[in-house]
């Protein structure tokens, strides 16, 4: 078996025991990454020098003999909303262009001190908003399991690298899902942690209150570590946790779901998800019963409002989180045509660089935030927040996880939902209830839908700080799954032609 | 530009009753800005205290400076206002050049601190209670500065340079309700007004307080009505006045020019005023109304600020006493008349004043020195008279020297020039400059001895006992002396001699 069909775990391991170096791993990666990403989009940018002599000074470390944390040398992709010092940083939107920043998001910081090799920066929907990658300024990504499928969004550049072996690991964000939407539809594990529990400096903002970064991998065990690596207080984040969530790797060890009782969530099963997702998804509630798991069914009639809630404060904290978008300090610069004004270059730029999805959730936030309108939409969409959470703690007493499908879908064909965006909005159904709530969210691959051969990902919720329940349950399943299939779930992959 | 005009101002108090509303912004001296660590500092090279944040780049977020929070929690018990529970920060959303994010991070519904009260007098001797209707907290916006163009403002400008290293130092900005019954006092109540928030974040130590670079800004409402109207006249907002016979004199500048267009049936408009010092006028800004939309919300990066009772109590504490009872006090310390203490704090010069006295000046010294010498100096320099480069110590070292009849006034002034100037102390000045009246007898009587050789005449009449005459021989034994002399002693030694020889 190839290096790069490997898990992060397992590499590390290698690494370890130096079976291969990390410069020799990072290269594999990268002549993969070569070969696959002209057809892919994963990545946006490859940083192949950067990569190697972050490889070679880990292998020199190790071979003083200097003590390095357990993923060292394991190379990583990394979102491109993601800020890195000295290389490009896009957020998939023309108006970064070219940009470099002077300083790394907190998570990069983590990662290099880990000692983690940056393979490059992945492709997203543009300022990660959307659910298909078309949103990006330069291209959607693939889908590493049809090419003519969406990898998902707005995290696709991650989760088509991560399922196309071009990278063990990556980093994603979630607002409403970008992490564990693309995930189930290329059968990786996502993660989004607690809110707070991952430091946000330097995650070029979407929805303040909504975002958190989070591990994309290609098993539970491979998140639970780089999740141990990036999570954490920091003081740039006046909202990160101050305390420890506890070591997430520990509860990846799991073994046992015994008297452990899943949620099943009432309004996310049955009417609106393909016949192959809900099959898929009822054969691992099965095994979990059968491996002693306590299923109870728990209603959140609030989740109704979910989406047309997050899709106001959503978009009005992005109204003015994109407003610095402006060209007086930094990014794109567009001169208008006659006299100019610092107003009319604002406007010019931001006509020219923003694209069209950005621009509508911007007139709708600001919307949303007018004067005469703030209660309505801005000020009711809180309320339903609030709705939700109560809801959710409601069902936390009668369970300790919920659990139902990731995507009402298998992945939709590229150009499908593009020209509705309400269609598309509505995929996010049910990721957006954990990230109105600030608790945590994994989904996890169950299996292929019959209909179409394509990945289905199971959400499971835990309360919030206790994401170590995803890990416990997520571990269990996913070994009680591969028990079943003798292999992992990306073994199912076809084989990609490309050239 | 059309001049105003203006009505009477009698005239116009006698037709209109007038209501004011001030809005003072006041530049905290933390050590660093209000969200991030860059150093807070007035002067210093154009965008060097600058980092990803205060520049609002991608990806940057917030981090509340606790200092900040506690001088602001300060300044609303000093105003004695009620301090929220829960305050929390939200977004003014806003675009403008020198605004880095294009919001500002303020405070909008629940202010740090609201309800407070303050006395004022005013000249004339009578109280006024202001009521304060909140102080709450915000960043500072960054400098712009418009180059090309005649009349320096982005108006007709080639372009703009901005200076982010003002964006994001703390300000808390304190807001009046409505003042009714001001009258014609009006005017001199708004520069009273904001002499006491001065005097008072000045006291509590968390402000440099200097108007003129603009640690002190104030923004002046001004509408007036027909006498007997219960409906509130259209306001003008008159931005950043800074100084305070500027507020005195745009808000009477204003109550005038309303009164003029309103004679004439012509409606107010609700705008924002500039005030132009050279001029004496205000001039139109931009149109504000009721409506401008802010579009605020609470900053989702940042978590309520929720100080303890205990906190609070502690802070309050430590508060200084209020500026109206320490005025009672100083004036019965220092025993001056109240035409000499009003003196003093109509020029602004309690402060030094006080700090001179308590460097070990006599207060009427003190006060001489400040409102005579020093005032004249910068009158003559057109500079405020905090913006010269003398502190009250070294003030109070020079009183010391004539106290002790080192120095005659005049050599005084001299090592004061000399300090202003940059010297050194005025210890250092005398020595170096050897300006010290010379006190050796001996180096007099020789000097004397040389005059009266040399004017038998004088002499003759002053053993006479036609002391009158002496004038001549003290003046030239001054000259001798350089002016280094006691003159008094001068006199009895040139008496004394002539009788000698």
């Amino acid at each position: 078996m190839s290096v790069l069909n490997k898990s992060a775990h397992e590499l590390a391991s290698m690494l370890v025991s130096k079976e291969i170096s990390s410069v020799e791993l990072t290269r594999a990666q990268l002549d993969n990454i070569d070969k696959l990403n002209p057809r892919l989009n994963s990545y946006l940018t490859v940083t192949h020098e950067l990569a190697l002599t972050q490889a070679r000074q880990v292998d020199e470390l190790r071979a003083k003999g200097e003590k390095l944390s357990a993923l060292a040398g394991v190379p990583i992709a990394v979102k491109d909303n993601l800020t890195t010092i000295g290389i490009e940083t896009t957020a998939g939107s023309k108006i970064l262009q070219g940009w470099v920043p002077p300083y790394n998001a907190t998570v990069v910081e983590k990662i290099l001190s880990h000692r983690m090799p940056i393979l490059g920066k992945t492709n997203l929907d543009e300022f990660a908003m959307g659910s298909s990658t078309e949103n990006s300024a330069y291209g959607p990504s693939l889908n590493p399991w049809d090419l003519a499928r969406t990898p998902g969004g707005s995290g696709g550049g991650s989760s088509s690298a991560v399922a196309s072996m071009q990278a063990p690991l990556a980093l994603g964000s979630d607002t409403g899902g970008s992490i564990r939407f693309p995930a189930a539809v290329t059968g990786t594990v996502g993660v989004k942690p607690t809110y707070g529990a991952v430091s946000r400096y330097g995650l070029i903002a979407l929805g303040s209150s909504l975002d958190q970064i989070g591990p994309v991998t290609r098993n539970v065990l491979d998140a639970a570590m780089l999740h141990d690596v990036i999570a954490g207080h920091d003081d740039m984040d006046a909202t990160s946790l101050a305390e420890s969530l506890g070591s997430m790797t520990e509860a990846a060890k799991n073994d046992s779901v015994k008297g452990l009782k899943v949620g099943i969530i009432k309004e996310l099963t049955g009417e609106g998800f393909q016949a192959g997702v809900s099959e898929r998804f009822q054969e691992a509630l099965e095994l979990l019963v059968a491996a002693g798991a306590e299923i109870v069914e728990v209603s959140c009639p609030s989740f109704q409002y979910a989406i047309a809630a997050y899709y106001l404060i959503q978009p009005a904290e992005a109204s003015s989180n994109l407003a610095r978008f402006d060209s007086v300090r930094f990014g794109l610069r567009v001169m208008p045509e006659g006299a100019a004004t610092v107003e009319k270059v604002m406007a010019a730029t931001r006509e020219a660089g923003f694209g069209a999805e950005v621009k509508r959730r911007i007139i709708l936030g600001t919307y949303a935030l007018s004067s005469g309108y703030y209660d309505a939409y801005y000020g009711s969409a809180q309320k339903v927040r609030t709705l939700i959470q109560a809801d959710l703690a409601k069902a936390f007493e009668k369970a300790d996880v919920l659990v139902s499908p990731t995507a009402p879908t298998t992945a939709f064909l590229l150009g499908e939902k593009q020209e509705d965006p309400l269609a598309m909005y509505l995929n996010d159904i049910a990721t957006i209830p954990a990230n109105l709530a600030g608790i945590p969210g994994m989904s996890l691959p169950v299996g292929l839908a019959s209909e179409d051969n394509l990945p289905v990902g199971a959400q499971f919720l835990a309360p919030a700080r206790q994401d170590a329940r995803l890990y416990k349950v997520g571990a269990v399943l996913e070994k009680l799954l591969e028990n079943k299939w003798s292999k992992s779930m990306l073994d199912f992959a076809p084989k990609l032609e490309v050239n | 530009m059309a001049k105003d005009q203006l009505m009477d101002y009698q005239k116009a108090l006698d037709a209109y009753e007038v209501v004011i509303g001030l809005e003072v912004h006041v530049e905290l001296n933390t050590n660093t800005k209000m969200f991030c660590g860059c150093a807070n500092v007035f002067g210093d090279e154009p965008n060097t205290n600058v980092c990803p944040n205060c520049l609002g780049f991608p990806g940057a977020m917030p981090a509340v400076n606790g200092k900040a929070i506690e001088n602001s929690i300060k300044i609303g018990l000093a105003l004695d206002c009620q301090i929220a529970a829960t305050g929390r920060f939200a977004r003014k959303n806003y675009f403008y050049p020198d605004l880095a994010k294009n919001f500002q991070t303020s405070q909008y519904d629940e202010p740090i601190a609201f309800e407070g009260t303050i006395d004022i007098e005013v000249p004339s001797g009578k109280v006024f209670t202001v009521a304060i209707e909140r102080a709450h907290m915000e960043e500072d916006a960054g400098k712009l500065t418009h180059v090309g163009g005649s009349t320096g403002r982005i108006q007709g400008a080639e372009f703009s340079l901005v200076d982010f290293n003002r964006a994001g130092v703390p300000l808390v900005e304190i807001v009046t309700k409505p003042i009714y019954g001001a009258g014609d006092e009006a005017p001199e109540l708004a520069a009273a007004y904001v002499r006491s928030i001065r005097e008072i974040v000045k006291n509590l130590g968390v402000s440099d307080a200097r108007m003129e670079r603009g640690n002190v800004r104030c923004d002046a409402n001004v509408s007036i009505r027909p006498k007997g109207q219960e409906k509130l006249g259209t306001r003008t907002e008159t931005k950043n006045v800074n100084s305070l016979r500027s507020i005195e004199r745009a808000v009477k500048y204003e109550i005038q020019r309303q009164a003029h267009l309103l004679s004439q049936g012509t409606a107010i408009i609700q705008e924002t005023r500039h005030w132009h010092e050279d001029r004496g006028a205000t001039s139109s800004g931009r149109p504000k109304s009721d409506a401008d939309d802010y579009r605020y919300f609470p900053e989702p990066d940042l978590v309520p600020i929720q100080p303890s009772k205990e906190w609070i109590e502690q802070l309050r504490a430590t508060l200084p006493e209020k500026p109206a009872i320490r005025r009672k006090r100083l004036q019965e310390l220092w025993v001056f008349s109240d035409l000499e203490f009003r003196d003093v704090v109509n020029s602004d010069l309690l402060d030094e004043i006080d700090d001179t006295v308590k460097a070990g000046a006599k207060p009427q010294a003190a006060r001489k020195w400040w409102t005579g010498e020093l005032a004249r100096i910068a009158n003559s320099e057109d500079k405020d008279i905090a913006e010269l480069s003398i502190t009250p110590t070294q003030v109070a070292q020079i009183a010391a020297l004539v106290e002790s009849g080192k120095l005659t006034d005049r050599l005084a002034r001299e090592v004061l020039t000399c300090v202003l100037a940059g010297e050194g102390n005025p210890e250092e000045i005398v020595a170096k400059r050897g300006l010290e009246v010379v006190s050796d007898d001996g180096a007099l009587l020789a000097a004397i001895d040389q005059v009266l050789s040399e004017q038998p005449d004088v002499l003759e009449k002053i053993r006479e006992g036609k002391l009158q005459a002496a004038g001549a021989v003290i003046g030239a034994v001054m000259k001798a002396m350089a002016g280094s002399a006691d003159a008094a002693r001068v006199r009895e030694l040139v008496i004394q001699r002539a009788n000698e020889l």
